[in-house]
């Protein structure tokens, strides 16, 4: 029997059936719709900390400080830091493959403005740090080189700080105190919104790293140092080079690294995790529901063969072979639920569509669910149709002749 | 051998069973439906097999039809050995060698006259018809039902429905017809007019066997045989044979093409 012949019989079947065939591919759609669905939010949630993290910074390494060690047990990271500025300086000077280096001071200080006070963080950086972190201002200017020799007492506001101490006036060129030290508003900076530990990046002060060092802080170890590379390709490379030139001005000689160089990818890797584990989790129970869709269809297929028993007879009377009635039933029960595959993507599509709509989650249908979809539910109507197919290419014709 | 009702010496046969058992062991019980059954049908012959319920005929029918095997002796379908012969190889031979008319029609319900009458066509491994469609119109004109093509089962009448299975029986251009009780579901005057179209296509050549076990339809055939406790009892030539078409006529009716058009249908598409 000539295939299209095949596809034209299990058609017009279907066709007898609507309802019957419409409630039993309701299963499949609710099954694929499901899976569909979960995918998207799981995929969503992970493109968000995607994002979330390429907003720390762009091509981003962090040179933290390492760990020291007493009496063989290790005291955590940043219990030894020997991260100065020289080990900054001596990064930008030597490295070949690094766009910009910036150390960070960071210290916390009561912040006095006209409108109140405001407890905050004070970073200590360089000027290439608004290229790292591709950070910019909304008014005023970015401080350069310049300022940091001669550690200027400006300050550049976050914009929840600027909110707090400024509440609807421009900050720019105001008088602020920041311990018991005068500062000049130079600059507020532009939102950069949460990071992906729900931190407020905007609740911050920058300032040249020599003037939180030498007014504020009064220490000389640096809390990190962040590199940016020229390109994405280059951080493997960027990291060993870093941890030569950090080796070489640590004069370490055999002793372990008293630092730690990490990049971006390690830091989303450990985030991305937790939502792959998350969204492996709901499209696993989603597809449950897929099963049940194929029960669905197997149960209506063992109705039909048992309702067809006559129909069937009659085809092996005048020819048809026990394989040709198996190909029959099966064809109809994967053409069903690739039916319902389809309906099922469309169903699932616009569920992630409407779930993105009411409750703000970003939600995203990956190119492969067509794939996905469609392979899974032919998949489940072979695998669900067999059983009754077997069934009915096994009756005895006489007896299923006779059948009333 | 030679059969009483053959036309010819000279006539082939297209059915020779020899010696030919069923039983059927219902637990312990063993039931014999055929005691040892010899018969030869030649071509051309309009064969009745005669016989009271649980006298055999029906599994005489199903082996005929290859839709039974024998528990012992010898078939031989149109100089092919039936025996030992597996589901699919019975299978080609019911769809190549043999076409079936029931009692119940046994048409596909919600399917039209014309997709009923091609579906053997569709069976077919060897793809020897190359326009399905065309040969079931052809045959549907045969019988009578060239108007009738796209009706269904259900609006047709009882007579219209067993036409429509007598085409899907010719279409494959069998070498045998067999019918089990085709008119058992009929009015006598339906009977008559199946009848008149299985006379008339006899004398274009085609060999019918029909099992029935009403005396009217013996009438015209050519040859009747009797069944009783699954052995052949009786086997004679019909000798006062009637024409149906004559007795249809005497019924007050032309032909079963203008009974057809009499008939209100209802129709559904055209």
């Amino acid at each position: 029997m000539k295939q299209r012949t095949l596809l034209k019989l299990a058609w017009q079947s279907i066709l007898k059936n609507k309802m019957r065939t419409l409630l039993t591919m309701l299963g499949i759609v609710i099954g694929v719709g499901a899976v569909i669905v979960m995918v998207a939010v799981g995929n969503g949630a992970q493109s968000q900390i995607a994002a979330s993290i390429t907003s720390l910074g762009t091509n981003l390494i962090v040179v933290s400080p390492g760990s020291s060690a007493q009496g063989g047990v290790s005291q955590g990271a940043g219990t030894f830091n020997r991260l100065t500025t020289a080990d900054a300086v001596q990064l930008k000077l030597d490295g070949t493959m690094l766009s910009a280096v910036s150390p960070v001071i960071q210290t916390r200080a009561v912040v006095i403005g006209p409108a109140g006070n405001w407890r905050t963080s004070i970073n200590g950086v360089s000027p290439d740090y608004f290229t790292i972190r591709d950070w910019s201002v909304t008014s005023g200017d970015i401080f350069d080189d310049t300022d940091v020799k001669a550690a200027r007492k400006i300050a550049l506001l976050g914009a929840t700080v600027a909110k707090n101490l400024f509440p609807g006036v421009d900050a720019v060129g105001a008088q602020i105190q920041i311990g018991h030290v005068p500062f000049i508003v130079s600059a507020v900076l532009a939102v950069k919104g949460q990071n992906s530990t729900g931190a407020d990046q905007d609740d911050v002060i920058l300032m040249p790293y020599t003037t939180a060092q030498n007014r504020l802080s009064g220490n000389v170890r640096l809390g990190q140092i962040l590199v940016s590379t020229f390109s994405p390709g280059d951080i493997p490379a960027a990291q060993a080079e870093i941890t030569d030139i950090m080796r070489n001005v640590h004069k370490l000689g055999d002793s372990p690294d008293d630092f730690t160089v990490r990049n971006q990818t390690e830091i989303a890797a450990a985030a991305t995790a937790t939502t792959s584990v998350m969204s492996g989790l709901l499209a696993a129970i989603a597809s449950i529901s897929l099963v049940v869709g194929g029960i669905g269809i197997m149960n209506i297929m063992l109705v039909s063969v048992t309702e067809r028993t006559r129909e069937i007879g009659i085809r092996m009377a005048i020819g048809a072979r026990g394989s040709d009635v198996l190909t029959q039933f099966l064809v109809e029960s994967v053409v069903m639920s690739i039916l319902g595959g389809i309906g099922g993507l469309i169903a699932g599509y616009a569920g992630s569509l409407l779930l993105a709509h009411f409750t703000g989650w970003s939600t995203a249908v990956p190119a492969s669910a067509v794939l996905i979809a469609v392979g899974f539910s032919a998949g489940v109507g072979v695998f669900f149709g067999y059983y009754p197919a077997r069934k009915a290419a096994a009756l005895n014709p006489i007896e299923a002749l006779r059948y009333e | 051998m030679t059969s009483p009702g053959a036309p010819a010496d000279v006539a082939r046969a297209v059915i020779e069973i020899t010696g030919v058992t069923k039983v059927y062991s219902m637990g312990t019980n063993k039931v014999f439906a055929l005691r040892g059954v010899d018969l030869t049908v030649r071509a051309g012959e309009l064969l009745c097999i005669m016989g009271s319920s649980g006298s055999g005929k029906s599994t005489l029918m199903n082996v005929l039809g290859c839709l039974d095997v024998p528990t012992s002796g010898h078939y031989v379908l149109d100089g092919i050995a039936v025996d030992g012969l597996d589901r699919n190889a019975l299978a080609d031979l019911r769809n190549q060698k043999l076409g079936f008319v029931f009692q119940g029609f046994n048409l596909l319900a919600r399917t039209s006259a014309v997709e009923n009458v091609e579906l053997p066509l569709l069976y077919d491994r060897e793809h020897r018809w190359s326009d399905p469609r065309k040969l079931a119109v052809e045959a549907l004109g045969r019988v009578g039902l060239g108007d009738r093509l796209d009706h269904q089962p259900s609006e047709l009448s009882g007579g219209q429905q067993q036409r429509v299975a007598i085409a899907r029986a010719l279409v494959t251009k069998p070498t045998i017809l067999l019918a089990d009780e085709p008119t058992g579901n009929l009015d006598s005057h339906m009977t008559v007019e199946v009848m008149a179209l299985f006379q008339d296509l006899n004398a274009q050549g085609i060999t019918i066997v029909i099992v029935s076990h009403e005396p009217d339809v013996a009438k015209y055939a050519k040859r009747v045989v009797e069944v009783r406790d699954g052995k052949i009892i009786h086997d004679d030539p019909v000798t006062e044979r009637h024409s149906a078409a004559e007795d249809l006529l005497a019924l007050g009716k032309v032909d079963p093409v203008v009974v057809t058009d009499a008939t209100p249908v209802a129709v559904g598409a055209a």
